[in-house]
């Protein structure tokens, strides 16, 4: 018996055209204009949370704070110069202690299928956002962990007194006393402003923690989907206060594998990656672009000044004559990272270029220690860091490299390396003579990178691990924190820096630099030189013009049902 | 036709209870306690705990034991995963059909490619033609399939930049999941999208399925290959030969169907190969199916989903088989009268 079919040549032959209509199908133009419209981004991990209040993760800021949310000022520029955002404008009493916001009265927050304002963006907000970090009675303070790792670090509940509501659209920050890196907190990617109205409904729903789990913010996206380890789905905020953002849908395809980041940016599957690797690979390519930005951070070899011989002007300053920068930063970094003169980078509006520096002299180095009563040289110890830091990606390498450079010179050196934390823990107890570190700022004000590396303060509580402590330059930077002159901080500064590579008390070796490719139909700034990523500015460019006149569904309009 | 199907119901339930038994036994095999494994629920309080100790009757003798493990396999209950503590059974139910879908598409791939193929070496035999489809059969059956699949996206996707490399769909498109089978997804789905996701899903499609087929439709071509000599050899052809029919008519209305039986034998066997392939294949193309998530659960240490993932997907093979079964009963008349399952 035989039960196949009879034209069984003529179905097969059927399926295959049906299936070869399909493929090649008279779709086109939508295919091309959704993608047009949209922005994959290959990222390198998930975020622990969607509120960038809680962490202070690279991660997390880049996949929250300028998509989902909006701070109260932004900075703006190449100089980094505050600029308004959901505040229209400030004013600082003369004696620096009372700042009032006045703010804007067009801003909505987002629409989403769990949460539909009924009002714009007002005082409550501003004062719910706050007091969520300050008030330990706030019904929100210790949802999610009770854990505001920036604030905490800034100090933010021990410098502010009380916000006051002036009117609805006015808000008033009282300081217990003036700091001028108060605003630049405030202009950081974890000051953003949340919905108080949201709040309270979650509050009356008793589901508080959702707040931190289901955002909603003013930002240029909105949250539409999120499967945890795989990707995060936003779409465009239609209501946004200022231009809506040039693309609709914006994807974060979640690969923490750097080959598979590297593989889809080469298969066009995303059309940003972060971090990418083979650099090399990418810039032959004609289709990709890869771009680089100086982060603000450093790192730098440092010495214990309290310990002998580096208790010694002198022995720093041979030692640190000895060492050859620039091989560290083409070994180490691979290239890859910017000189460092002192320990700000470039990007930063107070870097001086008329720093002096030292410089890579052996020959000077060795009459130096002559000088100091070392002719025969000495035997030292360098504590290099056992992790991986973006200031440093191989601290071990770095100290071999080291090591050998200072044996030219006669100094032995023996490495030392722990466990993280104990590393860190031994270094805070002073038990080292010199070692590898580096310093990743919080914000681009340029007091985060000098209070808490060098100051007198820091080697207290044991977080400067050079115990160096010189009055004068603690003076300096007092002096640059009372006045908001810009120019009189920046020659403060520019004094404070003379004096570090003057006493040496450690050696800045490198800033490092952050990569992200694209493909080159990928316009607009993503990466910005301080803080998380932005796709607000980002487009695609047009590849087919054809389509631009075919009537297109809005995606949005589908996001708000 | 009752006894066959009686007998390989029979077959059936006590395969299962072979199966069910042996995962029961690695609760106990894994470290760790055996109520923990059997229910994945490590973050358990005490009072959970106990509950725990009750349901699964651990208190009373083995066998009772295993009559408790049987039922909440019954229910459809396999315990929480230990890595991510979401049901078990909700995460097949997302994962299967994926792989179902890819391992079919492969099926088809592998008869549609290897059967003509092994029917053309056939006629030819003995000549160049079947001698280079016969080595190139033996090629394509030596290559392992994590290498093969690791050039098809250096060439195809990195290279040529023809299709995509990783996952089911562009992330761009957002379909609801109804059915899990990816393009019955689509088709179902209201999004403005169809068509570019249809086409979209196919041009995933198509790299980790070729790469799953290759093992496959080489041993179809061997196969068909084999039957096909066999039928030609047969007096029945020389019969119709002698008939005066033409070449033609001897190979399309005689030789294929005949031939085509013995094959339809072998498919099912070959669907468990193709599973077990698809599985690496998976991890390679960042398939979101079953595969993936088993191998990922090893890596976990995920003791929960590894036996509940196990017992499963040998289940569904089994299915497989079973219904190859039926088809080739239903097709060949002779081998109903086999009242043994084999």
């Amino acid at each position: 018996m035989v039960v196949l079919p009879m034209n069984f040549k003529s179905i097969f032959s059927l399926t295959i055209a049906a299936f070869v209509s399909l493929l090649t199908g008279c779709n086109e133009g939508n295919k091309l204009s959704l993608s047009e419209r949209s922005i994959i981004y290959c990222s390198e991990g998930s975020p622990e949370t969607f509120n960038p209040q809680l962490s202070t993760s690279g991660t997390t800021s880049d996949a929250t704070a300028k998509q989902l949310y909006n701070s109260l000022i932004v900075y703006k520029g190449k100089n980094n110069i505050l600029a308004p955002s959901l505040a229209k404008s400030w004013h600082v009493t003369r004696d620096g202690k009372k700042i009032t916001f006045y703010l804007r009265q067009d801003v909505s927050f987002h629409q989403t299928s769990y949460f539909t304002p009924t009002r714009l963006l007002n005082a409550d907000d501003v004062l719910f956002s706050f007091n969520r970090i300050l008030d330990k009675e706030h019904a929100f303070h210790h949802v999610s962990g009770n854990q505001y790792p920036f604030f905490q670090s800034v100090k933010f509940s021990e410098l502010v007194d009380k916000i006051e509501k002036i009117n609805d659209f006015t808000v008033r920050f009282i300081l217990k006393r003036n700091d001028s890196s108060f605003l630049a907190n405030l202009a950081t990617d974890f000051a953003v402003i949340l919905s108080e109205e949201y709040g309270q409904i979650l509050q009356d729903k008793n589901s508080g923690h959702e707040i931190d789990i289901f955002p909603i913010g003013t930002g240029p996206f909105k949250l539409k989907d999120y499967r945890v380890g795989s990707l995060i789905r936003f779409y465009r905020h239609e209501a946004y206060w200022q231009e809506k953002a040039k693309i609709e849908q914006l994807v974060y395809d979640i690969s923490p594998r750097e080959t598979s980041r590297l593989t889809k940016l080469l298969a066009k599957e995303c059309d940003v990656s972060s971090y990418p690797i083979a650099h090399a690979k990418i810039a032959e390519r004609s289709d990709l672009k890869l771009e680089s930005i100086t982060s603000l951070n450093v790192g730098y070899f440092g010495f214990n000044t309290q310990k002998e011989p580096f208790n010694n002007k002198i022995v720093r300053q041979a030692i640190s004559l000895a060492i050859n920068k620039q091989a560290l930063i083409e070994t180490v970094y691979q290239g890859q990272a910017a000189w460092a003169k002192s320990i700000l980078p470039k990007t930063s509006w107070a870097y001086d270029k008329n720093t002096p520096e030292l410089g890579y002299d052996p020959v000077r180095a060795k009459s130096l220690l002559e000088v100091a009563g070392y002719p025969q040289g000495f035997t030292m110890d360098i504590w290099a860091m056992p992790v991986q830091r973006p200031y440093n990606p191989n601290a071990v390498t770095m100290a071999k490299l080291i090591q050998a450079d200072l044996k030219k010179i006669g100094v032995t050196v023996k490495i030392v390396s722990y466990e993280w934390s104990t590393f860190l823990r031994r270094l805070s107890q002073g038990e080292h003579q010199s070692f590898l570190l580096g310093w990743t700022a919080d914000h681009p004000d340029p007091d985060n990178f000098f209070t808490p590396i060098l100051s007198c303060s820091a080697s207290k509580l044991g977080n400067n691990r050079t115990f160096w402590c010189n009055k004068e330059y603690d003076q300096l930077l007092e002096n640059a924190l009372k006045t908001t002159n810009m120019n009189k901080r920046k020659s403060y500064y520019a004094k404070a820096m003379a004096i570090i590579n003057e006493e040496m008390p450690l050696l800045a070796i490198a800033h490092s630099k952050r990569f992200q490719a694209r493909g080159i139909d990928v316009e607009g700034d993503i990466l910005s030189n301080f803080g998380g990523i932005s796709f607000y500015n980002a487009a695609k460019k047009a590849i087919n013009n054809e389509v631009k006149n075919v009537v297109q569904p809005e995606i949005a309009d589908k996001a708000s049902n | 036709m009752l006894t066959f199907t009686l007998r390989r119901l029979s077959l059936f339930i006590f395969t299962m209870l072979v199966l069910t038994l042996l995962s029961f036994s690695l609760s106990f095999l894994f470290p760790g306690d055996t109520v923990i494994n059997h229910s994945g629920q490590i973050n358990a309080t005490a009072t959970e705990l106990a509950h725990l100790n009750q349901v699964y009757q651990m208190d009373k003798s083995i066998f009772n034991q295993y009559g408790a493990y049987l039922t909440h396999i019954l229910n459809g209950d396999f315990g929480q995963s230990m890595a991510s503590q979401s049901p078990i059974s909700n995460e097949i139910i997302k994962l299967l059909p994926a792989t179902i879908e890819l391992s079919l598409v492969a099926l088809l791939i592998a008869m549609l490619v290897g059967i003509p193929l092994g029917f053309i070496a056939a006629i030819k035999h003995n000549k160049t033609s079947d001698n280079v489809i016969l080595s190139l059969a033996m090629l394509g059956y030596s290559i392992p399939v994590f290498w093969l699949g690791l050039l098809a996206i250096l060439v195809f996707s990195i290279g040529l930049g023809w299709l995509p490399s990783a996952g089911q769909i562009s992330l761009l498109f957002e379909i609801e999941f109804v059915t899990g089978i990816q393009f019955f997804d689509i088709l179902l789905s209201d999004s403005p999208y169809k068509w570019q996701a249809f086409r979209d899903a196919s041009a995933h499609m198509i790299l980790p399925a070729c790469v799953i087929a290759l093992a496959p439709a080489t041993i179809f071509i061997r196969l068909s290959r084999a039957s096909m000599i066999e039928v030609l050899a047969a007096s029945y052809i020389r019969a119709a030969r002698a008939k005066g029919l033409s070449f033609q008519q001897i190979i399309f209305r005689h030789a294929i169907r005949n031939a085509l039986i013995q094959i339809i034998r072998h498919v099912g066997l070959q669907f468990a190969n193709l599973v077990t392939i698809a599985m690496v294949t998976e991890v390679i193309f960042s398939w979101p199916g079953i595969g993936r998530w088993l191998i990922d659960s090893i890596y976990q240490r995920d003791y929960t989903a590894i036996q509940s993932g196990l017992l499963v997907l040998s289940c569904f093979i089994f299915i497989v088989h079973i219904l190859t079964d039926f088809i080739y009963a239903a097709l060949n008349p002779l081998a109903r009268g086999n009242n043994h399952g084999s």
